[in-house]
């Protein structure tokens, strides 16, 4: 008889009964990065290690996965770690985020509004915002007991002073229900308004950094911002290229060396959804697929 | 003389009924005053509900010291049966406890006496688990708080029956403060330091 190789989900029991219980206070404290035994996981620090255990935790049989890094299901990191799950836990996977009822997310939140039903399990790096202003945790942890949060918006004040304008375009700081200041982790500013009032969970591993922290669905996040310098999403000004979308966050894809680009949707399901109900965008693929369907002229390149 | 093999049983599945309860724990953390329901079956001790024993066997270990109040405690049945399932070591003293297990309201013990977390800390603090009477029947509860849409509304009838009153201690200590999850039979009800009652019905 073979013996299966690894227990479901790969995490043992203990292991996942401790990042559980981490989950639980993390909840009931929004915001507040709760301290974990982080195990070594089959994946070098950085590629989401915290982010796997979380969903490792978390995962049962009936659930749908739904992997994307940087908005994209089909880079490696996201199809690995997608493969990682159908075979240690057997669980369907999926591209589409209406259908997922886990999502695991490096950098992005996707474009497609999230429902209560689902459980969203963001990848951290570094989950304390206050560490490139003060690197010693005693006295990071100390600013949080205390709500010490002045020299962030000290730092968004220097911000202004030389560049006249906040230029933190990404991992933008935000307090959870008036009390915590939270890294979103590395998503762009774009992302932050789709924190507030989530009807779905999220939740925050840091592998490496050895923290779980979460924001309970119906949440209040407010970006940090002042009065006269208020929170701006940034988003680069031109419609997705391969959908025509106006509204979605972009990537921006150098095409040449003669300083060509395009934009094109960083939510891939988002854009092939729209594609397949018939946008277009301005380097629409669908000529060259055109013609493919027509008849057997190659369209050589060489 | 009571053996191990006389001791109702844990999870069938250990593995996937863990998974399932914890789900449905998350889910009641995320969202306070909601029911859910704990599906998965365990052998119960003596006063122990279906829904507790579950919790035990899904949250407890040799990392969580364990307050069980004066009625649990006798239950020698009870204690044996937390030793062998989960090998959370009994304990004394709430202060340091990670989870408190009470089973009659009436025996809770004012809630400064668990662990309250540090301010640098403020998850180091005893989740109390309370076994009410109904969690669908009762005088009803408007709570508010993150997790919630609006308003939640909880029907229930809880032992103490001042129980939202001590709760409010939650309030002023934030981030300190004590979780609360309320179990009648396979339903499951949690009450995170965040939430607030805002209007207490009839």
């Amino acid at each position: 008889m073979n013996a299966p190789a690894y227990n479901f989900a790969y995490l043992d029991e203990q292991t996942k009964r401790m990042i559980r219980r981490a989950i639980l206070k993390a909840i009931a404290i929004p915001g507040y990065q709760v301290p974990f035994a982080s195990r070594e996981m089959p994946m070098p620090y950085g590629w989401g290690t915290g982010g796997v255990q979380v969903t490792a935790a978390i995962l049962g049989p009936q659930d749908v996965l739904k992997v994307i890094d940087q908005g994209s299901d089909d880079t490696t990191n996201a199809i690995s770690i997608r493969k990682f799950f159908a075979k240690t836990a057997g669980v369907a996977t999926t591209t589409s985020t209406e259908e997922a009822s886990v999502i695991q997310t490096r950098h992005r939140i996707p474009e497609a509004a999230l429902h209560a039903n689902q459980v969203l399990v963001y990848q951290v790096p570094i989950p304390e915002p206050l560490r490139f202003l003060e690197p010693r945790e005693t006295e990071t942890r100390r600013m949080h007991a205390l709500a010490e949060y002045g020299l962030m918006h000290v730092k968004l004040y220097e911000d202004i002073a030389r560049f006249g304008h906040i230029a933190t375009a990404y991992a933008y700081p935000v307090k959870v229900n008036a009390r915590y200041v939270m890294d979103p982790s590395p998503t762009p500013k774009f992302d932050n308004p789709k924190m507030d009032n989530c009807p779905a969970l999220q939740l925050f591993g840091a592998g490496r950094e050895k923290r779980i922290y979460a924001i309970p669905p119906y949440t209040q996040v407010v970006s940090l911002d002042f009065e006269d310098h208020p929170f701006e999403p940034y988003r680069f000004n031109a419609p997705c290229a391969l959908c025509g979308a106006e509204n979605s966050y972009l990537d921006e894809i150098v095409t040449d060396d003669k300083g060509s680009r395009m934009f094109v949707c960083s939510d891939s399901d988002f854009c092939e959804g729209r594609q397949a109900e018939g946008h277009h965008g301005a380097l629409s693929a669908a000529p060259y697929k055109d013609k493919a369907q027509g008849e057997a002229q190659g369209k050589d390149n060489g | 003389m009571t053996t191990i093999a006389e001791l109702p049983p844990g999870f069938a599945d250990k593995v996937l009924s863990a998974q399932s309860t914890f789900r449905s724990v998350m889910s009641a953390m995320a969202r306070p005053g909601s029911v859910q329901r704990i599906v998965p079956m365990a052998g119960a001790p003596g006063m122990m509900m279906r829904g507790t024993a579950a919790i035990a066997l899904t949250l407890f270990d040799h990392d969580t010291p364990l307050w069980l109040d004066a009625r649990m405690t006798e239950s020698s049945d009870m204690v044996k049966w937390l030793k062998f399932h989960t090998g959370a070591p009994v304990i004394q003293d709430s202060t340091i406890a990670s989870f408190a297990l009470v089973s009659d309201g009436a025996l809770l013990p004012p809630l400064e006496r668990f662990a309250l977390g540090t301010s640098e800390y403020p998850d180091r603090s005893t989740t109390v688990i309370i076994q009410v009477e109904s969690l669908d029947a009762g005088p009803s509860y408007e709570l508010r708080g993150p997790g919630i849409d609006g308003v939640a509304t909880l029907q229930a009838s809880i032992k103490p029956s001042e129980l939202f009153e001590r709760l409010r201690f939650n309030e002023t200590l934030f981030p300190r403060g004590v979780d609360v999850v309320l179990v009648a039979g396979d339903a499951v009800v949690a009450i995170s330091r965040t939430t607030r009652v805002v209007n207490k019905g009839s």
